[in-house]
């Protein structure tokens, strides 16, 4: 069995995989991260989306195997110190906490891929329209919130990244 | 689903790469981006017995001014080919319609030679592709062989690919730098695929259209040319949007568009006279 080797969220995996194991199961069966879903079947919805050494991926559509060398940040570790600081406040990546405080999610299914899609999105266009925001998360289906509110999530967590809060 | 199983080879060269496929059966496959094969294996539409990742292979990525041509590696990313300087510059068509294909995350994988090779008829790169007068660069067992844009498509899915070929690069010429561009997409939601979709490349002369080139996406089996416009413009030189609109109205002459669940034959051949006639009008900048 051909063999993988990969950085998720920080810790270094090795080991043998099936050929046909897609990187999404092999996150979510094999190393536990399981706070990436899997929302289709046909590659649409992107609720599986995680960051592929630095750029946006669909999980669900790549076999394990093609991640071999690379590095993947899945939702879990997207903020590096994930406690809650020392003060009490709720830790998390900027968007993450847009998402919770703009109330961008409902049932929540969508959010782990429209967070990364975001991050994405906010590495290469720091300060985006609102258009460009629409257009850039297009790959990330939700079917509960219709979307304004996740815009101004990531309007927010822009402005926040920039050090200009909104 | 999971997909059926099968071998996988990972070459680290292109020969190596040949050398698999020819030594492979006939049920191989060759992987680049995934992002219409992995679709494929997922719902067992496909179930080949070996899979030959092409994905490391450096000879197929990037792209290169050779003098006459651009030459663009298959393994380029639709994300990469719209960021590419070479590619703005002399072949900003491509850079614009790989733009229109679905998501980002889709675009970080696909690639033009797997767009290319997979030859779907509502892929939107092809006709792109057609329209530049590119030609495909095919290495297989025998060798090394240029196919012209206009003889890769056979039928839908369908490419005069052998077995044991790989696209390595496409050629698009130089010879568009007086020319302005414009992709035209029909789609009635975000990242889906187009119904229609107009490839338009047009060369003014004394303020009126003096050529266009045009390539049509989803009104065949194959993407197809829109000859008769193109011969309408050569001939009557439409300087205003009103005879763009009247050599636009022959844009389905020579088409056979399917019926399916997106629309039916007769509403394609409706939409592409209307959205031939917005292409040129966007591209000729009058
Ligand atoms: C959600 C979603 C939406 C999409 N929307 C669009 C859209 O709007 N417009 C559009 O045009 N496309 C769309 N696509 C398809 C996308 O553009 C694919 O990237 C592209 O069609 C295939 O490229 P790939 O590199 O992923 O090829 P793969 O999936 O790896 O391969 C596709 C086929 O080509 C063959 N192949 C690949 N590379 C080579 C090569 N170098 N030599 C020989 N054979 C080769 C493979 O064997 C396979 O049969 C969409 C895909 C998804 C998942
Ligand atoms: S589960 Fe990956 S796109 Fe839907
Ligand atoms: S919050 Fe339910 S799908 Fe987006």
């Amino acid at each position: 069995m051909p063999r993988v080797r990969t950085t998720v969220d920080g810790v270094t995996y090795e080991g043998e995989v099936e050929a046909r194991l897609l990187l999404t199961h092999y996150l979510r069966d094999r190393l536990g991260k399981v706070g990436t879903p899997i929302g289709c079947d046909t590659s649409n919805c992107g609720a599986c989306t995680v960051l592929l050494d630095g750029m946006s991926v669909k999980s669900c559509t790549m076999l394990a195997v093609q991640a071999d060398g690379s590095e993947i940040t899945t939702i879990e570790g997207l903020d590096g110190q994930a406690a809650a600081s020392a003060n009490g406040e709720a830790a998390g990546h900027p968007v993450q906490k847009a998402f919770r405080e703009f109330h961008a999610l409902q049932c929540g299914y969508c959010t782990p891929g429209m967070i990364m899609a975001a991050v994405d999105l906010l590495r290469d266009n720091p300060d985006p329209s609102d258009t460009e925001i629409r257009e850039g998360l297009e790959g990330n289906l939700c079917r509960c919130t219709g979307y304004v509110n996740i815009v101004r999530a990531v309007q927010s967590a822009a402005a926040e990244l920039r050090g200009t809060p909104s | 689903m999971i997909p059926a199983k099968f071998s996988y080879v990972r070459p680290e060269s292109l020969d190596e790469a040949v050398q698999a496929l020819d030594g492979a059966g006939e049920d191989t496959k060759v992987l680049a981006g995934g992002q219409s094969l992995l679709p494929l294996l997922r719902l067992r539409l496909a179930y080949p017995e070996a899979i030959v990742d092409l994905t490391r292979l450096g000879e197929l990525r990037g792209v290169r001014d050779e003098g006459g041509h651009l030459w663009i590696g298959s393994g380029t990313t639709h994300h990469e080919l719209i960021r590419d300087p070479l590619v703005r510059q002399h072949a900003g068509l491509l850079a614009q319609t790989a733009a229109t294909v679905a998501d980002p995350a889709v675009r970080h994988r696909g690639t033009l030679g797997g767009s290319l090779a997979h030859a779907d008829p509502a892929a939107d790169l092809p006709a792109t592709v057609l329209t530049l007068d590119g030609e495909l660069v095919v290495r297989g067992p025998g060798g090394e062989r240029t196919i012209p844009a206009s003889s890769f498509f056979v039928d839908y899915l369908t490419s005069v690919l052998r077995p044991a070929e790989i696209l390595t690069g496409i050629r698009i010429p130089k010879t568009w730098g007086g020319w302005n561009f414009h992709y035209e997409k029909f789609c009635r939601t975000a990242q889906s695929w187009a119904i229609v979709g107009v490839a338009a490349a047009v060369r003014r002369s004394d303020g009126a259209v003096a050529e266009a080139r045009l390539g049509l996406t989803n009104m065949g089996s194959t993407p197809l040319r829109a000859q008769a416009v193109e011969a309408a413009v050569q001939s009557s030189a439409p300087g205003s949007h009103d005879a763009l609109r009247a050599a636009a109205a022959s844009a389905d002459d020579g088409t056979s568009p399917p019926s399916d669940l997106h629309g039916q034959a007769d509403y394609r051949r409706h939409l592409v006279r209307v959205l031939t006639a917005r292409a040129l009008i966007t591209a000729s900048r009058l």
